[in-house]
């Protein structure tokens, strides 16, 4: 499980970024190994958000690299990381209420009709997109929502973060970010969250989640990338480290293990 | 609605323009960080806000001000008035500040004009009241202020309220065309059905006078004088409120002529309504001479109307004389003679029709051309 | 799917006994109260209210006021009635549904009539010109309402609320407040009038104006329910955010749609102008407010993201049933004013009612 000499599927290197006086990320590093779950922690303003927004495509840095497959990559919008295969599940899981299940899934990307309904009517393929989220939905064995033209809104918290997660596993091709996304659930919930993502990495893809829950970073990441004052300052094994071990450590109340005790790439 | 009103001299279209760019600049100086990826746009808008300053310099060159409030803007009796209003105010060397409401009924944009032309120090103004009763309070603070207050075309309700009223007697602009479509209906009065196409249902001074004076003149008793709708006389199929505009008299018009479909004699408060009420009768085929249509105003298009027989007869009221008129009293701070504070004089109202009767003075339709307006 | 508690160093200790949880799923259906379930009914077919207030007004004034409300001809002249105000609603409505509101359209619609006219009458500018002329100065309204909206991120009460002065300031300059009569207009421009043609069905009659509205009608529900385009309006309209990390264009929406629903106002001009045969910028002084009227009772949420163009169709036909009832029954007009007082806060009280819908 830990990473052999693999190539990283994606890697940030010196990026910085600066609001005015203020620098989020200085001179910040990140590796991403495939079939991985990278749990991501660290404080408040310590830049963990904004280095995941330039990974995803919705904030550019000042300056630095971001590769993809070990080629540089420029995202000038969230779109350019959708297309190159980046899914985010962003915390408020961006689901808009009044839509149906399906519609949500296939939000920005509708399947159309083939042939001249689908090009010169433009005609939407309802039932196709019905029956793909279904699959897609039954997938990550969340068969249990019975009807897919629910709207959102009629879901609980835990099943809209099942369709948002869904959705992502659905159509990200190189690497899934999750967002926070046991911070609003409770306990059976949270732990159908963990299920789908390692039902997500068993089928190949790899998980950057950022949280603030340790107990669950510990349980699914296989490495923790701990980012403190706008820079990457440690990668542990959560085998070989205690969870207040990584508190004090991303707080600063303990120094960051040496490189080469490190799991970075 | 609070809002400031539409000042608009035809000239002065841009202007509303302009006042649009100051209301957003001030909303757009709270809003610092929407502008801040748009600075050309803010000084773009600066720009646009000084010309309107400076386009509106010159006007205060003069000592003078007078004020003219008019219902709306869109309806040509009022500018007509504007005209009158103008011409005077060059000829007298005082400045016109000119403006209406947003809607026959936009009492509180009427307001707003009467406290900015207090604000601005005006002699007087005159006004046509969109709400006879609410304009009330606001002309008695201007009058408190020293400021003339001269009402034109629809009388404040009490009509003293006023320092004075150049007016059409409405109800007698009413009572002629009531008489002649008696006279003209001759036997078959006695039976006639009647449409009563009036302006709104607050019933304004000028909707109740015209309304009533028609009745009156036709001999229908209307019971209270001042409010329409209380008659029992059984020849009234109803009344249907119109706004004073084409498609309100159309839709009224097919509502009466559905509740009655015998119906012959249409009163209509003016003539825009008249045009609409005849595309009604006309989709029912009632523009076969069956139906007599009379109205009020005596407006350019109404007059070619009368010529081409759709409406029967109108009667004609003279907004230029009315404006001028105040002009006069408010810039030399005089009435005119036999006028009392608080008095009503009488601009005049003659009948324009095609088909004179005995008994009912009227004047020929090309008369009509010559003294007609908009 | 196995626990992950033993190969992982985490886990708390009180997730030890989930394995022996009740996998049942949370959300099954308690017993419901019958009016919970027409809670949730309605909440998935909004448009099922105004369609029985229709049909409850129906009857009851035929009941009231017998066959001269019923008659064909009658009905068929409510049709025409609230056609322009129809047409407007659905102009009205797609702004709506992008949580916007348009205070604009009933002046976008009279310059739109009064640039078709006036060119054709005053200027000599052939029909054939003059009209697409008089579409695009409604698409071209539209559009300046849309650039407002977006790109000075006004909120687009405020910028219809300037709109509707500059428009209508520009209608009065452009029109020098004179009336265009009916005669003039069919000299030179028959074919503006042509909406107001009726065709005979039987006893009722049924105008190219109506029939246009319809038409209009079915492609924007098409576009709505159909096609891409429409879902992201609603999306625009229920979650602007989740819409654009979606990857939808929410400006490039906003924007079409506010010119579309121009180009809507414009042909509502065109039905105007063959109603009352003339171009006059006296027309459609409460036409805005009818039309937010008529989407409203018609059930489209003025929040935004949920409603239909159906409803807003039905929404102006019950206002025109309750007038034409109300006024054949004898009653005074401002009963009229009333009820679609009334109407407007039932509509919207029962708008409020089926939204909250607990999860």
């Amino acid at each position: 499980m830990s990473a052999e000499a693999e190539r990283p599927i994606l890697q940030a290197r010196n990026i910085v970024k600066r609001f005015g006086r203020v620098t989020a990320l200085d001179h910040a590093d990140f590796d991403l190994l495939p079939n991985e779950i990278l749990g991501v922690i660290g404080d408040n303003g310590a830049g963990k958000s904004t280095l995941i927004k330039v990974l995803a495509g919705a904030i550019i840095p000042d300056s630095g690299q971001v590769l993809l497959d070990g080629k540089p990559v420029h995202f000038r919008t969230p779109l350019d990381a959708r297309a190159a295969g980046i899914e985010t599940v962003y915390q408020d899981l961006a689901l808009a209420p009044a839509l149906t299940i399906a519609d949500n899934l296939f939000l920005g990307r509708e399947v159309r009709k083939g042939g001249p309904l689908g090009q010169w009517l433009r005609l939407l393929d309802r039932s196709a997109m019905q029956k793909q989220a279904r699959e897609h939905l039954s997938a990550l064995g969340l068969a249990t929502i019975q009807n897919i033209k629910q709207q959102v809104e009629t879901l609980s918290g835990g099943q809209r973060q099942g369709v948002a997660v869904a959705r992502a596993a659905a159509f990200g091709s190189r690497v899934i970010i999750m967002d926070e996304p046991t911070a609003a659930l409770g306990v059976k919930e949270s732990r159908r969250v963990l299920e789908l993502m390692l039902e997500i990495k068993r089928r190949g893809l790899p998980i950057i989640l950022i949280s603030h829950n340790m107990p669950h970073v510990f349980e699914v990441a296989d490495r923790i990338h701990i980012h403190r004052l706008g820079r990457r300052i440690a990668v542990v094994n959560p085998r070989d480290y205690s969870m207040s071990d990584a508190v004090a450590i991303m707080t600063g109340a303990m120094e960051p293990p040496p490189m080469t005790e490190q799991q970075a790439a | 609605m609070q809002e400031a009103p539409d000042r608009l001299d035809r000239a002065a279209a841009p202007e509303a323009f302009f006042d649009s760019c100051v209301v957003w600049a001030f909303v757009l100086q709270r809003e610092e960080d929407v502008l801040s990826q748009s600075r050309l746009l803010k000084t773009g808008l600066a720009g646009a806000v000084a010309l309107g300053i400076l386009g509106t310099v010159p006007a205060f060159a003069a000592d003078v001000i007078v004020g003219l409030i008019t219902k709306t803007e869109g309806n040509p009796f009022f500018v007509k008035m504007r005209e009158g209003a103008q011409e005077k105010a060059k000829e007298l060397g005082v400045e016109l500040q000119s403006y209406a409401g947003k809607y026959d009924g936009d009492n509180e944009g009427q307001v707003a004009a009467v406290e900015g032309l207090i604000a601005a120090g005006a002699k007087g103004f005159a006004i046509v009241p969109s709400d006879s009763s609410a304009m009330v309070p606001t002309v008695k603070k201007a009058r408190d202020a020293g400021l003339m207050v001269i009402v034109l075309d629809t009388p404040l309700d009490p009509i003293d309220a006023a320092d004075a009223t150049f007016a059409t007697d409405n109800r007698k602009a009413g009572e002629l065309i009531g008489e002649w479509a008696k006279a003209t209906m001759g036997d078959a009065a006695a039976n006639a059905k009647i449409a009563m196409l009036d302006l709104a249902v607050n019933q304004p001074t000028v909707d109740y006078l015209r309304d009533q004076g028609f009745m009156q003149g036709f001999g229908i008793d209307v019971k209270d004088p001042n409010h329409y709708g209380d008659e029992e006389d059984s020849r009234i199929c109803g009344h249907e409120m119109t706004g004073g505009a084409e498609d309100g008299g159309r839709t009224a018009m097919e509502t009466l002529l559905q509740k009655c479909p015998d119906i012959n004699l249409v009163y209509t408060i003016n003539e825009p309504a008249a045009a609409g009420a005849w595309e009604a009768l006309k989709a029912v085929g009632k523009d076969d001479g069956s139906v007599l249509v009379v109205s009020i105003d005596g407006g350019c298009p109404g007059v070619k109307n009368v010529q081409a027989g759709i409406i029967g007869a109108t009667s004609q009221q003279y907004p230029h004389k009315m404006a001028s008129m105040a002009l006069d009293a408010i810039a030399s701070g005089k009435l005119p003679d036999g006028v009392e504070k608080g008095g009503f004089f009488d601009t005049g109202a003659q009948l324009i029709t095609a088909e004179p009767v005995d008994g009912v003075p009227s004047i020929t339709v090309d008369e009509g051309l010559k003294l007609c307006w908009g | 799917m196995t626990s992950t508690n033993a190969t992982h160093g985490g886990g708390a200790d009180y997730e030890r006994v989930l394995p022996g949880r009740d996998d049942a799923v949370v959300f099954e259906e308690e017993k419901q109260s019958p009016l919970r379930r027409i809670q949730q009914f309605l909440h998935a077919y909004p448009t099922t209210i105004p369609f029985i207030v229709l049909l409850a007004g129906i009857v009851v004034f035929y009941l009231l006021v017998g066959s001269r409300f019923i008659a064909p001809f009658n009905l068929s002249l409510v049709l025409q009635q609230v056609t322009i105000i129809g047409t407007l609603g659905i102009a009205q409505t797609l702004i709506i549904l992008t949580a916007g509101i348009d205070l604009s359209v009933g002046a976008i619609m009279l310059l739109s009539s009064i640039v078709m006219g006036r060119l054709a009458v005053k200027s000599g500018v052939p029909v054939e010109l003059s009209f697409p002329l008089g579409l695009m100065a409604g698409m071209a309204c539209g559009y300046v309402n849309g650039l407002l909206v977006t790109r000075l991120k006004l909120p687009p009460f405020i910028v219809t609320l300037g709109t509707w002065s500059i428009f209508g300031a520009l209608v009065l300059f452009y029109s020098r407040s004179e009336t265009l009569r009916q005669q003039d207009v069919e000299a030179v421009a028959a074919f503006l009038q042509w909406t107001g043609t009726a065709i005979p069905i039987g006893a009722a009659r049924l105008t190219y104006g109506s029939i246009l509205m319809i038409l209009v009608a079915g492609l924007i529900w098409y576009v709505l329910n159909r096609t891409a385009f429409g879902r992201h309006i609603y999306a625009t309209g229920d979650d602007p955010d989740a819409a654009r990390l979606a990857g939808i264009n929410t400006k490039r929406t906003l924007l079409a749609v506010y010119t579309i629903a121009g180009l809507i106002c414009a042909i509502g001009g065109w039905v105007l102008i063959g109603r009352i045969g003339a171009v006059s910028p006296l027309s459609g002084q409460t036409a805005n407010l009818d039309s937010i009227t008529a989407v409203v009772i018609g059930g489209t949420s003025l929040f935004g993201g949920r409603g239909s163009i159906v409803g807003t169709l039905i929404g102006a036909l019950i206002v025109g049933v309750f007038r034409n009832g109300l006024a054949l029954a004898g009653l005074d007009a401002l009963w009229q004013e009333f009820t679609v007082g009334v109407l407007i806060i039932v509509a919207v009280a029962i708008d409020q009612w089926i939204r909250r819908i607990a999860v």
